[in-house]
């Protein structure tokens, strides 16, 4: 059987990485990032790299650590609000950035990653995501072409895994690792819990072991929060 | 007297039914969630990847793996459900959600939407509201009527990036209630209290018809 599993984030990264490379990072804001992975790829230092992931962190945390290393040249992703260096790069021209529509940009990866080179969507008819795209009337309305994404890397995160490479994600932290997973050439997952085969439910199981190539069980995970929003406890 | 932002979000709860899943944008709009009347059954969907969408924690019990689509900590309900953000998109796109309250940054006499940018000063990304205004069943859109400034923002033609061409249903603002019907003609059905239909037209240049 194929060993998936290395020791950390480094190791699995070893030999993967190279300046240019296109690299598909899962999360949403903070939430369900690859804390490891993107501590590990800040580490080796490449440079040049495009990155596509629905935001790009805060200042000194998540994706955002690869920007202040100068490490991003291009991002494509559908919202950077959280980012003040972000906004600073790309209005210098520092940095080239291609916004998505949120939906779309999910689609384009699923897309990807099953083999389906472009789609048409309702998103963007008439707004300048359509610029230079084609539009096609379908049973009356207008729809706009867009085209499937891969990536040569996408880094993922999960809840558990097992040494196949099989995930299970927690509530809202799965949101882009799932499609991320399928449409790297290269997927290299970390999980809070590695378990044996035969631990996790089958029918559970979200991401099956074919589409993850290497497994790490990270660690000192800092699952920093954004916005922490609170109601005080009611007298009990 | 206009209508305050908590007014504003009691007006766009009356666009609530029973039995709707609905999709709640950032601001004004997030205050809906407050005016869900009693016994009504709303399912709130958070586009990254929830429904039903439970009140915020309570304090030191905020879950980081758990949050909206404004990045907020809150809390799932009995009958919630995760997905991944292409399963929540292809619900969106697909209409499967019966209604979106979003903010605006100006909304156009023809249905057109601007609410993702301004060219040279604002750059953040349109998250997710072109695909909420492209495949909601209804769009309803809550802001100020007019620009600190002053200026308009219920316009002829949108100056900004549009997020989507004729889309907007429902425009309320803080000075009444516009039907905007995706482009089929501005109807004012509604004051808030104390304003009067010249003082909107004063603040307005879309063009309108009235019939309170």
């Amino acid at each position: 059987m194929v060993d998936k599993v290395r020791k950390d984030a480094a190791e699995a990264l070893a030999g993967v990485l190279k300046d240019g490379m296109t690299i598909m990072a899962g999360g949403f804001g903070l939430c369900g990032i690859p804390e490891n992975l993107i501590a590990a790829i800040r580490e080796a230092g490449v440079k040049d790299l495009t990155v596509i992931s629905n935001n790009c962190g805060v200042d000194d945390f998540g994706l955002g650590v690869l920007l202040a290393g100068g490490q991003i040249r291009k991002m494509i992703s559908s919202y950077v609000g959280e980012n003040k260096l972000f906004e600073k790069l790309y209005l210098s021209g520092d940095l080239e950035l291609e916004f998505n529509p949120q939906g779309t940009l999910a689609e384009r990866i699923r897309a990807g990653g099953a083999g389906i080179p472009a789609f048409f969507t309702r998103t963007g008819v008439g707004t300048l995501v359509a610029e230079g795209k084609e539009v096609r009337e379908f049973d009356g309305e207008q729809y706009v072409m867009e085209r499937g994404l891969i990536a040569d890397l996408s880094i993922v995160k999960a809840w558990k895994g097992d040494t196949e490479g099989n995930l299970i994600y927690k509530k809202t932290a799965r949101n882009f690792n799932p499609m991320m997973a399928t449409a790297g050439k290269v997927c290299v997952a970390e999980v809070e819990e590695l378990v044996d085969i035969g631990q996790l439910d089958k029918d559970m199981i979200h991401t099956p072991g074919i589409y993850v190539d290497y497994i790490v069980r990270g660690s000192n995970y800092e699952k920093r929060i954004e916005r922490e929003t609170t109601r005080p406890k009611e007298a009990a | 007297m206009a209508w305050t932002r908590d007014d504003l979000a009691a007006q766009a709860a009356r666009e609530l039914r029973d039995g709707f899943y609905v999709n709640l944008g950032i601001g004004i709009p997030t205050l809906v969630a407050n005016h869900i009347p009693p016994g009504m059954d709303v399912t709130l969907q958070s586009e990254n990847g929830m429904l039903g969408m439970g009140p915020f924690p309570y304090e030191g019990e905020a879950d980081p793996d758990l949050i909206n689509a404004g990045k907020q900590t809150i809390t799932e309900l009995p009958d919630s459900s995760y997905f991944s953000s292409a399963d929540s998109f292809a619900m969106i796109r697909g209409g499967h959600i019966d209604l979106s309250i979003l903010g605006a940054m100006q909304v156009a006499g023809n249905g057109d939407l601007a609410n993702w940018m301004v060219p040279g000063k604002m750059v953040k990304g349109m998250g997710g509201a072109m695909d909420l205004v492209a495949g909601v069943k209804r769009v309803v859109i809550v802001m100020e009527h007019n620009e600190k400034s002053g200026a308009p923002k219920l316009v002829k033609e949108c100056s900004l990036p549009l997020t989507g061409a004729k889309v907007v249903d429902l425009l309320i603002t803080d000075l009444g209630v516009f039907e905007v019907n995706r482009g089929a003609g501005v109807v004012l059905t509604e004051l808030a209290p104390g304003v009067t239909v010249d003082e909107i037209r004063a603040k307005t240049e879309a063009e309108f018809t009235v019939r309170l």
